[in-house]
């Protein structure tokens, strides 16, 4: 009746995961309450979970990419914690089967359930609104792939209290992933979450190459849009061509297991290495899919915190093109140790220290934007010269592992560790965190605090080099990556003063929570009346804040790169039209949120081998989508005299009015000078 | 008066071309095909992992032993003739003749499920005979990369029922064109790729 899931499945007696699990049944018994108290429910169900608005998905994608940050780094601290003790006698509170897990899920989580929806939302947010768009291509899709990517996380979290999640590593490697050497469910829940939240990505890639190549607003070139539009589709691209490999190699990993199939096992001619090879097609790709955007952040910030257009803006396009095709030629450079020779090796350690000179040419372009500009110091400029330093480091000891020779020595060191994170934490999520701050009051009409943003930024990076240089010195000591347990004393010391690290880190994080509730109750005071609080350049912060569902009244017309400084320039910015036509808006649907849920349902069901209900959830799937497609009632037109309703709140008296609101935009920016 | 209705009219056509509307044809068309490209990358990946294994035989059959080549082409012509019966239901859907668009699609709908039945059957056989994919290696690719195929097939199966219930009951409105284009594209994908598993998987095989 429920396959191989029985009541043992649950770790009664380890406390760590019951106590976890207390906490987290308290808070959602916690949110409930109070969303029935406050009568939240259809608010919540109409405004949020089955929205198709693509600036509230992405919301929602960045919220459960923060809850996700918290599971992620609250791994981190425990391996941390552990290694800080586990030395000699001491074996530490992780014995190694729950260290195992630990490890296998922050690495997951991070990668998957953690930046990439906060990449999508941030890309969800701003795209359509920097190309005047006023929604993404198809925005049923785009909800079912939030829910699809939601699906997988709720896996991944149900995973921690019903059975065990995988001990193989992010990467799942075979032979150890197969069912012989990881004959528990582990592995399982890692395969559905990724091919659910995998599926989602897709769609996602799919939806946001045709809204840029199909809606960009009249007049804008593809040479015009704005620098994140551009990091997006080439990340869209990466995501287009990499993740059906994902799907595939998982498909195969998932044949052996339920099938007794022989693709990477050791015997009846499978060959593990094959999986490594397929992995790393998607999964190098999959590091610039993250990275990109971030790059696209950090050139937002910089043009518009110094007034100046980018420096290059035509360079950078074209490094970032030259980035993701590169990307595909250096999968190999993951396990040189594979040992397929000296040529092959040499190849892939060449393409990947070419890499660096398109990155070179974009750290170039901030540089000399930045030169003879006015930077004002903001905590979203904070964040982008805090990466410039870091990533700058981790490129090097990037280059570094490219040299054949020297991964022979580095390979799975801890050096690796202090590699990666070195890019991930100082590219990918500095850039998140400078995009937060930075569309956060076009999201929600008003700005994050800056005293409490400039402090989570200090112990961010602080916590990150007191973290993380330590890791680089062990790799150099010989420590392998994923110990749990370690007799050499010469390395204690470093481990502790990582531990430090973490924890700094860990007040960021605090600090950035606190940014957040305090902004919240002072939201008044920091409320952003123009929808332009940075002076901005481009077409995102030529609505209000937060904009209208339909984004623009009026579609506006495009000449140049910068399209909204140059309507400021020419004071077209904030002209009404005399009257409005209708807007053609979609209708919102549930349809996502149940193949989501019922996706969900259909992953456990295979991970615990409940056939059943496999079925019937599968079955349901296509049904709902079918069902959808009967219905003809999925769009309607938002009439003139509610759009002359919705903007006259915008514009409170006439069309005079304009001219004051340029003002104040102006003064707004002086403000801004003076406060930095 | 009249005419501001006609010209309040013709800007909502207008606004309706200028965001290009939501699931208007020629996006969602551009869109699958898109969708389509990311399906080709999911077979290259199953074609190139089959490329790597086919000769990892563990001492079992290889291809030689065990493909019917005549059979294989019965099955493959169900599936060609099919693409062109998908054809005629196109054009009969562009005369809007609802009629034979949906006699068409039902007669392609025949060939498409006799190939799957055919396809079946080779399988059904070959595990009888104790050839699973569990043999080996070799026998792990190429059942799944021809059943991959296959359920694509089949998929491609359910969507034309769905197809014609829809053209029967609304006719052929733009939006069930646009769909049908769709599955036209999907329809002809999957001859495309059942060509390379013809030429890479059988005739390789058997040339071995």
């Amino acid at each position: 009746m429920f396959g191989l899931l029985t009541l043992d499945a649950v770790p009664l007696d380890v406390p760590i995961v019951m106590g976890t699990l207390a906490v987290v049944a308290l808070i959602g018994l916690a949110v409930v309450a109070a969303l029935t108290y406050y009568r939240k429910w259809s608010y919540l169900w109409t405004e949020w979970l089955t929205s198709v608005d693509h600036k509230k998905i992405g919301v929602m994608y960045i919220f459960v990419a923060m809850i996700m940050l918290l599971r992620g780094f609250a791994d981190a601290i425990m391996m941390r914690g552990q290694l800080a003790m586990a030395e000699g006698a001491n074996h530490g509170f992780l014995p190694p089967e729950h260290y195992d897990q630990i490890f296998t899920a922050h690495g997951v989580i991070m990668i998957i359930f953690m930046a990439m929806p906060f990449m999508v939302g941030l890309m969800n947010i701003a795209v359509p609104l920097q190309i005047g768009a006023r929604d993404v291509a198809f925005p049923f899709l785009n909800s079912l792939s939030f829910w699809l990517f939601v699906a997988g996380a709720i896996l991944v979290n149900v995973s921690l209290g019903v059975g065990e999640f995988a001990r193989t590593g992010w990467v799942a490697y075979p032979p150890l992933s197969e069912l012989g050497y990881s004959p528990g469910v582990g592995v399982d829940y890692y395969i559905w979450a990724l091919q659910l939240s995998g599926l989602g990505t897709l769609l996602t890639g799919v939806n946001f190459l045709v809204t840029v190549l199909k809606m960009r607003t009249p007049g804008m070139k593809l040479m015009q849009m704005p620098i994140f539009t551009w990091t997006c589709t080439f990340t869209n691209i990466l995501i287009v061509a990499s993740f059906p490999i994902l799907t595939a190699t998982l498909a195969l990993l998932s044949l052996d297991r339920y099938l007794d199939m022989h693709f990477f096992t050791n015997e009846l001619g499978g060959n593990a290495m094959m999986y490594i090879n397929l992995f790393w097609a998607w999964g190098h790709p999959e590091v610039y899919i993250l990275i990109l955007p971030a790059f696209g952040v950090f050139s937002e910030v910089i043009s518009t915190f110094t007034g100046k257009r980018l420096f290059g803006y035509t360079s950078m396009v074209w490094a970032t093109a030259a980035i993701t095709i590169l990307g595909f030629v250096v999968w190999l450079h993951h396990f040189f140790t594979m040992g397929s020779g000296a040529n092959v090796n040499a190849f892939f350690g060449v393409a990947t220290m070419i890499i660096s000179v398109p990155t070179g040419v974009k750290l170039f372009n901030w540089l000399f934007t930045i030169f003879r500009g006015r930077l004002h110091f903001t905590t979203p400029v904070l964040w982008t010269l805090g990466f410039m330093v870091t990533f700058t480091v981790g490129g090097m000891t990037g280059v570094l592992l490219a040299v054949p020779g020297a991964d022979y020595v580095l390979h799975n060191s801890l050096f690796l560790i202090a590699h990666f994170h070195n890019t991930i934490i100082g590219g990918a999520v500095f850039g998140y965190l400078a995009g937060f701050t930075f569309w956060f009051p076009k999201a929600f009409g008003f700005k994050l605090d800056e005293r409490l943003g400039k402090c989570a930024f200090w112990c961010w990076i602080t916590g990150f080099f007191v973290a993380f240089m330590p890791l680089y010195v062990l790799g150099f000591m010989g420590m392998t990556r994923r110990l749990n347990h370690y007799d050499n004393p010469l390395w204690h010391p470093y481990l502790i003063v990582a531990f430090f690290g973490a924890v700094l880190i860990f007040c960021g994080i605090a600090f950035q929570i606190a940014q957040i509730l305090v902004s919240i109750k002072n939201r008044d005071a920091l409320r952003d009346h123009t929808g332009d609080p940075w002076g901005g350049r481009t077409l995102e912060w030529s609505t209000s804040s937060p904009p209208p569902f339909y984004n623009f009244a009026q579609l506006p017309t495009v000449h140049a790169i910068d399209a909204f400084h140059e309507m400021k320039e020419n004071d077209t910015a904030y002209l009404r039209p005399a009257r409005y036509s209708p807007i053609h808006m979609p209708k919102n649907t549930a349809a996502g949120l149940i193949i989501g849920l019922v996706g969900a349902v259909f992953g456990f069901a295979m991970v615990w081998h409940i056939w059943w209900l496999a079925g019937l959830t599968f079955i349901a799937m296509v049904a709902t989508f079918v069902v959808r497609s009967y219905n003809q009632d999925v769009d309607y037109y938002v009439q003139p005299d509610e759009i002359e309703r919705i903007e006259n709140q915008r514009f409170p008296h006439d069309s005079a009015h304009t001219n004051n609101r340029a003002q104040t935009s102006a003064k707004h920016a002086q403000q801004l000078a003076q406060e930095v | 008066m009249s005419t501001a209705i006609l010209d309040s009219q013709h800007d909502a056509d207008s606004a309706h071309e200028h965001d290009h509307g939501h699931d208007s044809g020629d996006m969602t068309v551009f869109g699958f095909w898109l969708y389509l490209m990311t399906d080709c990358i999911l077979f290259a990946s199953v074609f190139a992992t089959y490329a790597v294994l086919v000769n990892h035989t563990a001492g079992g059959p290889s291809g030689k032993d065990i493909f019917e080549l005549p059979y294989v082409l019965v099955e493959t012509a169900l599936l060609l003739v099919s693409s062109c019966t998908y054809g005629m239901a196109m054009l009969a859907a562009h005369k809007a003749d609802k009629g034979k668009t949906i006699a068409w699609l039902f007669l392609t709908f025949l060939c498409g499920l006799g190939f799957i039945g055919m396809e079946i059957n080779e399988f059904h056989h070959l595990i009888a005979e104790g050839f699973g994919p569990n043999r080996s290696a070799f026998l792990s690719s190429f059942f799944t990369l021809v059943g991959m195929h296959g359920l694509h097939v089949t998929a491609g199966l359910v969507w034309m029922v769905v197809m014609m219930a829809q053209v029967y009951t609304r006719g052929l409105t733009p939006q069930n064109t646009t769909r049908l284009s769709c599955l036209s594209l999907f329809w002809h994908f999957l001859d495309i790729v059942w060509i390379c598993v013809f030429t890479v998987v059988y005739l390789m095989g058997v040339a071995q």
